[in-house]
């Protein structure tokens, strides 16, 4: 609030301030309930008293807890491990990479510390903790029933990795295919003003609002019988496209296009045409100065568009179930094929901690790329 | 740009949208009039149980399907015309409670059942969502500069993880007995179940959309309330404009095409209403006009799927899109026009 007519009253900032604190209660409280859950025996998991839940009891008694001494080493190293990587990290892979090479030093850089950090935190971390606890008293002992149980019965008993290798597998497949793709056609529409670009991008607004299954229902048949209309084609070894990872990746490609399109195109209207103009001047085609003058300054709108359909692949749950089968299945679709099973209260934190498994990749998304996702929401908004 | 540059830019979308979206919406056009089944035979078949004496034989006329040399089944596509949307509408029925004005027995046709939810949800949520986002963006706005960040960070999280886990986590929170069952129940002190009819479930799932999709209006409108005039701000304080009054006259004036952007996407999406469904498992009390199609294209327990039917309920789902957009289609076609 620059000027002093528009300054507010204490007691309306306290009021306000509240009410956005308790939105960010309401925000919160089921991702982080369902993180707490996920760590607690069936028993501590479905408690009715909220303080059983966190501190978990049951869990604490099958001998599965953390000490106050645990907590804080593992903060500390959480701490520590972030400070290294916002502030060691970027300096170092200056140091090391050739100009332009950056994006590989990255690369390795995340690995290296991701590997790194995985390493002390589940090795090292609780080797330590073993032999410092006894010497702690009070503060070694065991306060926070937490347990891991859920995570392996997942990841390992329930072969979720192979869904998490499917679900890789088709949201790198459709971000690369549709950002190639939509980068050209957002470029071509941005500097065409011609009556065909306007009915394609009119037409491409009605494809996005229709709804998934309808396109679904026009696809199974095909997928199904692709083997027998393919063969005139193909020969003998023409593919069943239904199960196939590849065929989901065209399908989410294709319905993802529009948005895409209409997202990259305002993002290159914002680049000055004046910009390829004076390209085109120096002697270089329109493929050229895209090439040479657009493609290093697009990049912004290129990761926050990319942000968008990763987003659409990683959360599908519709085209993806119907078009998998159990082999190729991914995260999504094989939660719920998890949580339907509902037998036991066990069975469900599984599923919970599953869910939890699903989310965790997209809570580090939005804390690395929050400008990029907003600077989204709002570009298709400037427009009106 | 030349034609033939702009083709070469704009083809490789185009193609795709053509091959997956444009083709296999004539084609569900197509098949919601032919239907594919097995072809039946009728065969005379005997059978024998041993008795005393002689066996007793049975001769029975048994409808079976026919088999190819391969023995795989035969199946017939044929022309029906619109008996799919006749088995979907079933509106001998439907029609037979409307002139009664027997809603119950109205609501036991699924389609009409989904389209009564799809509605309702759609247009309830709207002015929620619309509401809740404004409030948030201008609460936002209202906060210290160093708290921003952060709480717009913990107001992306409902609308950016996946939507089937969005709902399943509102769902853990009050299925059975979840925390905040618990709550409610030791609050008003009576016995809470609410997964036990429909009018509850479709609260948590209108709770939910609007959880999900308030974030995303907030941020938006966050974006807009930094550009509004201070300046005309601080002459309405001086004219005596209180706060509602500057809020209603200049701050929704100028954040109107926002706003029309927001409903707009709000629309689609919540029409297309799917994951609340599989998230809250309800669809024993509560469909959608999305879930029904899906419902048609999952193979049932004998490993066939309506698909002609599907196409019947696609087709139909779309008039709805069609209705939806033709007001703000005409509006941009006419904006286009005027930019011209």
């Amino acid at each position: 609030m620059s000027s002093r007519a528009l300054r507010q009253p204490l007691s309306l900032r306290l009021t306000s301030n509240i009410f956005l604190a308790f939105w960010c209660l309401v925000a919160a409280f089921p991702i982080v309930w369902i993180a707490i859950m996920s760590v607690k025996s069936p028993v501590d998991a479905y408690d009715s008293n909220a303080l059983n839940v966190i501190f978990g009891p049951a869990t604490l008694a099958t001998g599965n807890g953390l000490s106050v001494l645990d907590i804080i080493l593992g903060i500390a190293v959480i701490w520590g491990a972030a400070m290294i990587v916002t502030k060691v990290l970027p300096a170092k892979i200056k140091e090391y990479t050739s100009p332009g090479q950056e994006w590989f030093g990255w690369v390795v850089g995340v690995l290296v510390a991701l590997i790194a950090f995985l390493l002390v935190f589940f090795v090292v971390l609780p080797a330590v903790l073993n032999i410092l606890n006894p010497l702690f008293g009070p503060l070694g002992r065991d306060v926070l029933g937490v347990t891991t149980e859920h995570y392996k019965t997942v990841w390992v008993d329930r072969g979720f990795s192979n869904n998490f290798k499917n679900s890789l597998i088709v949201t790198a497949g459709v971000v690369t295919v549709s950002l190639t793709v939509g980068t050209l056609a957002g470029y071509g529409l941005a500097r065409s003003g011609s009556t065909l670009a306007f009915w394609i991008l009119l037409i491409a607004l009605i494809f996005r609002a229709l709804p998934h299954s309808v396109l679904v229902a026009g696809y199974l048949p095909v997928f199904i019988n692709s083997a027998e209309w393919l063969a005139p084609i193909l020969g003998e070894n023409a593919p069943t496209l239904y199960g196939k990872p590849f065929a989901v990746i065209a399908v989410l490609v294709a319905i993802n296009q529009p948005f895409t399109i209409w997202m990259l195109r305002s993002f290159f209207q914002n680049i000055p045409a004046e910009l390829d103009e004076a390209a085109r001047v120096d002697g270089c085609n329109h493929f050229q100065a895209f090439r040479r003058v657009i493609m290093p300054v697009m990049w912004p709108g290129v990761i926050t568009t990319g942000l968008f359909s990763f987003l659409l692949a990683y959360n599908d749950f519709l085209v993806t179930s119907l078009l998998l089968d159990a082999q190729n299945q991914t995260m999504v679709p094989a939660i719920a094929g998890m949580f339907n099973r509902e037998t036991t209260t066990t069975d469900q934190v599984v599923a919970v901690a599953a869910a939890v498994s699903i989310i965790a990749p997209l809570f580090f998304l939005v804390m690395i790329f929050q400008r990029q996702i907003v600077s989204g929401l709002t570009a298709g908004a400037v427009k009106g | 740009m030349n034609f033939r540059t702009f083709a070469a830019f704009v083809g490789p979308s185009v193609f795709m949208m053509l091959l997956f979206i444009a083709f296999p919406l004539v084609s569900v056009f197509k098949q919601s009039f032919y239907i594919t089944q097995p072809v039946y035979e009728t065969v005379e078949v005997e059978t024998c149980t041993p008795g005393f004496l002689t066996q007793t034989c049975v001769t029975e006329l048994k409808s079976q399907p026919k088999l190819d040399e391969h023995g795989e089944v035969i199946t017939r596509t044929e022309y029906v015309g619109l008996q799919s949307y006749r088995n979907v509408l079933e509106p001998e029925r439907a029609w037979r409670a409307i002139t009664e004005g027997n809603w119950s027995v109205l609501s036991t046709i699924n389609f009409w059942k989904a389209l009564r939810f799809t509605l309702t949800f759609t247009l309830i949520t709207l002015p929620l969502v619309i509401g809740f986002g404004l409030g948030i963006a201008v609460l936002i706005n209202n906060a210290a500069g160093s708290i921003r960040g952060p709480v717009i960070f913990i107001s992306l999280l409902p609308f950016i993880i996946t939507p089937v886990i969005g709902a399943l986590s509102i769902n853990w929170l009050f299925r059975g007995d979840g925390i905040l069952t618990a709550l409610l129940e030791w609050w008003l002190n009576r016995d809470i179940a609410l997964f036990a009819q429909a009018w509850t479930i479709e609260i948590l799932m209108m709770f939910y959309r609007v959880w999900h999709v308030a974030p995303f209006a907030a941020v938006v409108f966050y974006a807009g309330l930094q550009t509004v005039n201070q300046d005309s701000l601080e002459s309405a304080v001086i004219d005596g404009a209180t706060r509602w009054q500057r809020m209603k006259y200049i701050v929704i004036p100028h954040l109107m095409p926002l706003i029309i952007f927001v409903s707009m996407i709000h629309l689609m999406d919540a029409y297309r209403v799917f994951e609340e469904i599989v998230g809250f498992s309800s669809q024993a009390y509560v469909i959608s006009l999305q879930w029904l199609t899906f419902d048609f294209l999952v193979p049932d327990q004998a490993g066939n799927r309506s698909i002609s039917r599907a196409s019947a309920s696609a087709m139909l789902t779309m008039i709805g899109i069609v209705l939806l957009l033709i007001l703000p289609l005409r509006r941009t076609w006419r904006d286009h026009k005027g930019g011209h």
